[in-house]
């Protein structure tokens, strides 16, 4: 157990680090889980979270939630809310994956009806949607268009056929942050991303078939608001994936420019080199910002471009329309940003710089920019499991005013990469999947034994966890049967 | 062993040590280590394509920065998965610069056994050192 001494329990799901625990916090550290989950989050997540309480302009608390993990700098399930006017961007509170995020997509197909053509299917969406270690795009672009699709994200996706207007209302911001000024972005960048619109990458990335069976529905009402009512074991698509090397390498140039200038100009000292920051309102802290927004915009168009493909290869499998077949999106939602929010501080409202790692943006009922469907339910929160047990749908909750209207974004690690895939075959994972009734399908054998079900904390209490802590509520679980990984 | 993995930080990623008897050949570890994260059978990847490429840093750590971060780079930017074959690294202007010789081929799925990708250096832990015996580098990178 990694537990600190010092750690004191404020409820059943709030523990807190003071700021006696490290000399520099500028405010206490608070952890989100349950008993369980506490004894078992990794020594990196204190430690990380309470670096994370160090950095200038820290609003309230720097928090981690249920599914932390650790990461670097930021752990992963990190949040952090800045003043904008004193405060500091960091990099590392968003992640090299910026915009690395979710999409959940209905049909009107039952898992009867999708059985028969499962191995077809799943085929057929490896075979179309690429994947793996330096994939390239099926979207060939020159680079000066790529520069547009990092300006205008879903909406470049909507000019050119690859999204309908429902599609964007159901994205975080209508799929674009505005400012997004391609005059910061590296000729590296450029030329590391233009030609990989409309690729899953690899890792932890990934696109699923789940089944929303009737037993497994938490929230009826929310359930029907949310269209997972439509037929019974009602099939879904859930996808997983960011910026691809745009974005890693948008994060890694203001990294190195971030770490000269931190100390030198700004007299600002870290604890981690990979907390690197610059004050937000600076020269080189507003250039990130839109650099990071251009990030934000391509993984947007990504997510996007790869729900055309997955609509194409439904429209061919089952001889019928996407509209027939009710490929309809319920939300795309971030979980590695930085965003200006307004939230209400002892009644008035007042902006933060919000950088959320590995953590999702959960607005309540009425919170601001939702779709009007979403208005009376709160914002639809995506929580993807690991490939063996399944996803969570959830809804934002008025409760979680605290921590700045967040919570998780997986179920998080418990075993590093090295020993997953020491402990595992991934041969013999897929054949025993297939037994299970989940068919996968890979570029890579390694890759796949280091995502493991017994990888990752137990989704169940992590989304337990959210609830309990008044952040996010449970909707539906969601089982896979079918996954195409990188 | 010039690397070793290790599964003692950072869960979500992979950590490596390297450790060489010249700061030169300590790069080329570094290199190897990071590519085998992405390929399982580096043997396998034929050196028919050669880069030169040369890189300015202060330090030598900011240098093995930059030079891991360049094989991540051509591996999306040109599909290439590249070994280095010759580097030095020799003091200049009062920084440092490195000078590398890459070869290697584009990712052939079927002859390498790929892995997961390797989308950056992290700073986590990150350290380049000279030690009694040589070189030592530990490196964090974000997968």
């Amino acid at each position: 157990m990694n537990v600190p001494a010092a750690l004191k329990r404020i409820s059943d799901t709030i523990w807190e680090l003071p700021v006696s625990y490290k000399t520099g916090m500028l405010v206490p550290a608070r952890i989100v889980a349950s008993e369980k989950l506490i004894n078992e989050m990794d020594a990196g997540v204190f430690e990380q979270v309470s670096n994370v309480a160090t950095l200038p302009g820290i609003q309230r608390y720097a928090f981690c939630m249920p599914d932390g993990h650790w990461g670097y700098g930021f752990p992963i399930g990190g949040v952090a809310a800045m003043d904008p006017g004193s405060g500091v961007i960091s990099p590392g509170g968003i992640g090299f994956d910026i915009n690395c995020g979710m999409r959940l997509v209905l049909t009107t197909l039952t898992a009867e009806e999708v059985q028969p053509k499962l191995h077809q299917l799943v085929d057929r969406l490896f075979a179309r949607i690429p994947t793996g270690v330096g994939c390239q795009g099926f979207v060939k672009l020159k680079q000066d268009d790529f520069r547009t699709v990092v300006q205008q994200g879903s909406r470049w996706c909507l000019k050119n056929g690859f999204a309908t207007e429902q599609d964007l209302e159901m994205t975080e911001e209508g799929g674009c942050f505005a400012g997004a000024d391609p005059s910061h972005i590296s000729e590296k960048a450029i030329e590391r991303g233009y030609h990989q619109l409309g690729t899953l990458g690899s890792g932890n990335h990934y696109c699923e078939i789940q089944v929303v069976r009737p037993e497994n529905i938490m929230d009826r009402k929310l359930a029907d608001a949310f269209g997972l009512t439509a037929v019974p074991n009602q099939v879904v698509i859930m996808f997983h994936c960011g910026s691809r090397g745009f974005g890693h390498q948008v994060a890694t140039d203001y990294l190195k420019l971030f770490l000269p200038v931190m100390e030198r100009k700004y007299g600002i000292k870290i604890v981690d080199r990979e907390l690197a920051c610059a004050p937000f309102h600076s020269p080189e802290g507003q250039a990130y910002f839109s650099a990071m927004k251009c990030a934000v915009n391509m993984a947007f168009a990504n997510r996007q471009v790869i729900l055309h493909r997955i609509r194409e290869v439904f429209s061919d499998v089952f001889h019928a329309s996407p509209d027939e077949l009710g490929l309809r999106m319920v939300y795309d939602v971030a979980h590695n940003t930085a965003k200006l929010e307004r939230h209400a501080v002892h009644g008035t409202q007042k902006e933060f710089l919000v950088h959320r790692k590995g953590s999702t943006r959960a607005w309540p009922p009425g919170g601001e920019g939702l779709p009007e469907c979403y208005e009376k339910t709160g914002q639809p929160v995506i929580i993807g499991g690991s490939m063996e047990t399944g996803s969570y749908l959830l809804a934002g909750m008025s409760s979680g005013a605290d921590a700045f209207f967040t919570t998780a974004h997986g179920s998080g690690r418990t075993m590093s990469r090295h020993e997953a895939k020491k402990s595992f075959r991934g041969d013999k994972l897929q054949r025993d999947m297939e037994q299970r009734g989940i068919y996968v399908r890979t570029d890579s054998f390694g890759g796949l034994a280091e995502e493991a079900g017994p990888a990752y904390k137990n989704i169940d209490e992590v989304v337990a966890a959210t609830e309990l802590a008044g952040l996010s509520k449970r909707v539906a679980r969601l089982v896979p049967i079918g996954n195409i990984k990188g | 062993m010039p690397f070793a993995y290790r599964g003692d930080i950072a869960h979500a990623d992979v950590a490596f040590d390297a450790w060489a008897p010249t700061l030169e050949e300590l790069f080329q570890e570094a290199g190897r280590a990071t590519m085998q994260v992405m390929v399982e059978n580096l043997s396998e990847v034929r050196p028919a394509q050669t880069l030169e490429v040369k890189l300015e840093e202060e330090n030598e750590e900011m240098l093995l920065f930059d030079f891991l971060n360049e094989l991540i780079f051509y591996k999306d930017a040109r599909r290439l998965l590249l070994l280095p074959t010759e580097v030095s690294v020799a003091p200049e202007d009062g920084g440092f610069v490195l000078r590398a010789r890459l070869s290697g081929e584009e990712i052939d799925v079927v002859r390498h056994q790929m892995n997961t990708d390797v989308k950056a250096v992290t700073m986590l832990r990150y350290k380049l050192e000279q030690v009694a015996k040589g070189w030592r580098a530990t490196v964090v990178l974000d997968v």
